[in-house]
């Protein structure tokens, strides 16, 4: 099973996709072109500290509000490893999932992690976190077709006899 | 030695009983319009000032015109400097009731007076005959404080009309055609002053496109004989003259056109100068993408209903953006009144709130890259729309509805 | 064992018995892509290999988040939108007439039933007449333009039952306000939202999409109403016996029931920067604004119109106020005009603008600065969502919306 490990940034509850990436921004060519503005609202430099392989830790209902997909696409582009968070929002959720951008569901670790610190994942199993285990979810099985395919677009040309 | 119109009220505003082209005389202002295209820069520079006072705040008139509503955080920011500052000091306030000049036409301006407006078009203040120019937000600040300024006495270039305006043909593609004729310099420092027989044809709409485009030909005013048409107009909107002056007979213009008014026909003015006109004829077939039919140039009623009388029961090309933009809110109050918003919307028209518009550039219906405007605003500069390659022809209200129908530059009569 | 409606509708779509947490294939019965999205389903698609849409018919592609242009970069949007249009061999397309929302049910889109999904979060609307309608990303839009199907998980459903008469005061608006605030913004996650009771059934087809609208902001998957009367003559049709079928059963399982009595409602706002920070509007009154905001595919019906030129006839918008007026569709505009709504609007001082998705998607159409208050009927009064972070939204009803403009201040409507 995959592990890795990443240093965390920390945000709170209810991280909307306008925070995400602001409607002003949405028609910019490019999800590249949009990434530096991502999280604006709320940390107008958080975009520009965001290191490839970095982890963000949030609390409940992570992408609540719009459908833009541009939100994971960005998270994604900024190098974002993964999002733990205790709940995330549905459309977000399987925007996420057809982007491969990797989401788990932990309700503990948002409540104790210091922005900064690392925390190490084992894929569908657990987290490690100052030495203590959070135990995750495995994913069920079709969100793991899509995941394996690398993604919907991959799936869909699969499909089309294209790959 | 006679006077002009403008030599007269220069006088008048300097308190002297004679000028003459050259001159640079003191004034004092009547009143004193700025909008939100730079009235924050002038607050900033207000705000520096050692002893900052208003000279007299009654004379003041604020008007947040050009993006409304609000479209970014950077306009907002200025629209509520100025707000905050108008509500502080007591000056007279608007904020999307309409585009200044119908604004200042509707409630504020009379025949004789001298008016500094912070935007170019001012001069459309000449068709009840007071002497309107555009100013920068430096000497705006200095008006605003002093209560004066200095000014240049212009030399005047007269235009004897004649005759009447064919049907079909209005005051946008007359004044196009003067432009043409001129250059967009041959007024430079000047005023153009507008009367004769022809004028008489003329209702005030019409002499507030005329006035307002005059600044294209790069007048520093625009003036026209106070006549029946004015004092009516004046009267209707609760207001007096504070004089009525005519150019004397004897009075030395820099030049003299004679226009028949009967000669003119329908006109575009081609990307990327007004000057470059021709008859519309000429345009036909030239693909647009988007109609704009607005603007402190032709935003009003009569133009409304010159737009909804060719559009009505006809639909709006598919691929074509047609915006329609009242001028004031009276102006939308009564053209819903006699149901032409409804002809608009029922033509699939997009009807906005009254502001400048993409006259102005930014805020509603830019364009893109490569695409075409045809419009009754007051500018085609290059990028001026949006994007800086894009395309404005300037034209009337009825070629702009008829170009609107069918997808490409095309006269009323076609259809 | 009794089925809810969004089960029905599943069963009715795959011909299969479901219960929640199935996973099934459904058949698309319609697709809305609107102007903000088309560059990246239309790039997408192609990625994935489709050579043509499943059925032409069944897409609708409508421009309202960029009308009118703001900004350079939209006109880009609505090129990719008219070429892929010709491309594919579209029909269905709108590009000024008003909000995607509204024009799915009102152009006649959507009928009860039916299975439909948009490239927008409020696509939930559409549970007003008894369709399953959800919000989905480009990516997925872009497979079911291809495929025509789209898997989905069964969801749990929540019941709301309301009873009784709503306090003149009162209205849809308040009532799903509520019912978020005691929810949650994620109290409906993945799940149904079903609503039943007298209150709902006297209630306008219209009234019933402001609380559809807004089951999204509790994070449902759907909201339904059942198909009735006034749905029937809404959608201008007669209900077979399986649409007026769509009701929970008596039998049927819910994960969680709420009941509410009509007459406790009283009206509420949503307080800067959530959707479920909701406060009665007394706790609140007195706080002074700087703009309103009437309109978006919450709020912007005729009805909506109405309510507020009720409140503003013969009065005037306060002073350093801006009162934005942006209705839903064209064809709201037009009855507007023509009943003299319009005209009251207007004289009181309202800026009408053209309907579009105007201030509500914050591109344009009325954004604030910092330290500005605004109180709006939209849906969403995120941090930043207008403006700056430090712009106050405050969502409420238009009724108390307009009661705001007149008095310059946040009141409790009359």
């Amino acid at each position: 099973m995959e592990k890795f490990s990443g240093k965390v940034w920390v945000l709170g509850d209810d991280i909307d996709t306008d925070i995400i990436i602001p409607t002003e921004y949405l028609a910019l060519e490019t999800v590249n072109d949009m990434a530096p503005y991502a999280f604006s609202p709320l940390r107008p430099e958080l975009a520009g500290q965001i290191q490839p392989g970095d982890i963000i830790v949030a609390g409940k209902n992570f992408g609540c509000g719009s459908s833009r997909e541009q939100a994971p696409e960005i998270i994604k582009a900024l190098g974002v490893k993964c999002v733990i968070a205790k709940s995330f929002a549905r459309i977000f959720f399987r925007n996420s999932i057809n982007n491969g951008l990797l989401l788990i569901e932990n309700g503990e670790l948002a409540d104790v992690a210091k922005e900064g610190d690392t925390v190490a994942v084992s894929l569908n199993e657990a987290i490690t976190y100052q030495g203590k285990e959070y135990p995750i979810a495995a994913l069920p099985d079709n969100l793991m077709d899509i995941i394996n395919a690398g993604g919907l677009v991959k799936a869909m040309r699969k499909l089309n006899g294209l790959d | 030695m006679g006077m002009t119109m403008a030599e007269k009220i220069i006088a008048a505003a300097a308190g002297v009983s004679e000028v003459i082209p050259g001159d640079i005389q003191t004034v004092t202002l009547d009143r004193l319009m700025s909008n939100d295209g730079t009235t924050h820069l002038t607050i900033d520079m207000y705000e520096k000032l050692k002893n900052p006072r208003i000279a007299d705040v009654d004379k003041l008139v604020w008007i947040v015109d050009h993006n409304v509503p609000c479209d970014s955080v950077k306009t907002a920011a200025s629209h509520k400097k100025m707000r905050d500052f108008a509500k502080a000091h007591g000056i007279t306030f608007y904020e999307g009731a309409g585009v200044c000049h119908q604004l200042m036409m509707e409630n504020h301006v009379t025949a004789g007076e001298l008016i500094f407006g912070a935007d170019s078009h001012t001069c459309a203040y000449g068709a009840v005959g007071a002497f309107g120019t555009g100013v920068g937000c430096t000497d705006y600040l200095y008006a605003m404080v002093t209560g004066k300024s200095w000014l240049l006495v212009p030399e005047t270039l007269r235009f004897n009309l004649t005759g009447k305006l064919p049907k079909g043909v209005y005051a946008r593609d007359l004044i196009l055609t003067i432009i043409g004729q001129i250059g967009a310099n041959g007024a430079n420092y000047m005023a153009m002053e507008f009367g004769g027989e022809g004028l008489k044809t003329l209702n005030m709409s019409d002499r507030i496109a005329i006035c307002n485009l005059c600044v294209e030909a790069g007048a520093k005013t625009a003036l026209m004989e106070v006549d029946d048409i004015t004092l009516d107009y004046l009267k209707a909107h609760g207001r007096t003259p504070k004089h009525v002056f005519k150019s004397d007979a004897d009075a030395e213009f820099a030049k003299i056109y004679d226009i028949n008014l009967s000669t003119i026909r329908p006109i575009v003015a081609k990307p990327h100068f007004v000057d470059s006109v021709v008859e519309a004829k000429k345009c036909v077939g030239t693909h647009i993408d988007e109609a704009f039919l607005g603007s402190c140039n032709n935003g009003r009623i009569e133009d409304l209903r010159a737009g909804a009388e060719v559009i009505k029961g006809k639909k709006v090309h598919p691929l074509v953006r047609f915006l329609v933009v009242p001028a004031s809110q009276a102006v939308y109050q009564q053209a819903l009144e006699e149901g032409l918003l409804q002809i608009f919307m029922e033509a699939g028209a997009i009807v906005m709130n009254p502001n400048c518009s993409v006259c102005w550039g930014s805020c509603q219906g830019v364009i893109g890259e490569n695409e075409v405007l045809i419009s009754t605003g007051t500018r085609n500069f290059k990028g001026r729309a949006g994007h800086k390659d894009s395309f404005v022809y300037l034209a009337s209200a009825a070629t702009v509805a008829a170009s609107a129908i069918k997808g490409e530059i095309a006269t009323a009569d076609m259809v | 064992m009794g089925a809810t409606i969004i089960e029905k509708i599943i069963r009715n779509n795959t011909g299969k018995d479901v219960k929640p947490g199935d996973i099934v294939t459904v058949n698309v019965d319609r697709v809305m892509i609107h102007d903000i999205f088309i560059p990246f389903v239309a790039s997408k698609f192609e990625e994935m290999g489709f050579q043509k849409l499943w059925d032409p018919d069944k897409v609708v592609l409508i421009y309202d988040h960029l009308v009118p242009a703001s900004q350079v970069d939209d006109t880009r949007h609505f090129r990719v939108g008219n070429d892929f249009v010709e491309k594919y061999g579209m029909k269905n397309i709108h590009r000024a007439d008003g909000i995607c929302h509204q024009l799915m049910t009102e152009a006649g889109y959507v009928k009860p039933g039916n299975i439909v999904f948009g490239t927008d979060s409020h696509t939930t609307t559409y549970g007003c007449v008894g369709a399953f309608s959800s919000g989905i990303g480009y990516t997925e839009m872009a497979s079911i333009l291809g495929t025509g199907t789209m898997w989905v998980r069964v969801p749990e459903t929540i019941r709301v039952n309301i009873t009784g008469t709503l306090p003149k005061n009162v209205m849809a608006k308040d009532i799903i306000l509520r019912l978020i605030g005691d929810l949650g913004a994620d109290g409906a996650t993945y799940k149904a939202l079903e609503f039943a009771g007298d209150t709902v059934e006297a209630m306008s087809v219209a009234s019933r999409m402001s609380m559809s609208n807004m089951a999204i902001e509790a994070g449902a998957k759907c909201a339904l109403f059942t198909p009735d009367e006034k749905t029937a003559a809404y959608c201008e049709m007669t209900l077979t016996d399986k649409e007026k079928d769509l009701v929970g059963d008596a039998d049927a399982s819910y994960c969680r029931v709420i009941n509410y009595n009509a007459e406790d409602f009283v009206p509420v706002m949503a307080c800067p920067s959530n959707v479920d920070h909701v406060k009665p509007i007394a706790e609140i009154a007195g706080k002074e604004i700087d703009q309103v905001f009437i309109g978006s595919c919450t709020n912007g019906r005729l009805e909506d119109l109405m309510a507020a030129a009720e409140v503003l006839k013969g009065k005037k918008v306060a002073p350093f106020v801006k009162l934005i007026v942006t209705p839903a569709s064209r064809k709201i505009y037009q009855q507007a005009l023509e009943n003299g709504t319009m005209a009251i609007l207007a004289e009181a001082g309202a800026m009408i603008t053209h309907p579009s998705c105007g201030l509500c998607c914050g591109r344009a159409g009325g954004i604030l600065t910092d330290g500005e208050t605004v109180v709006a009927t939209n849906n969403r009064n995120f941090l930043g969502r207008m403006g700056t972070s430090k712009v106050g939204i405050y969502l409420a009803s238009p009724r108390a919306a307009a009661a705001c403009a007149v008095a310059g201040k946040i009141v409790v409507p009359e």
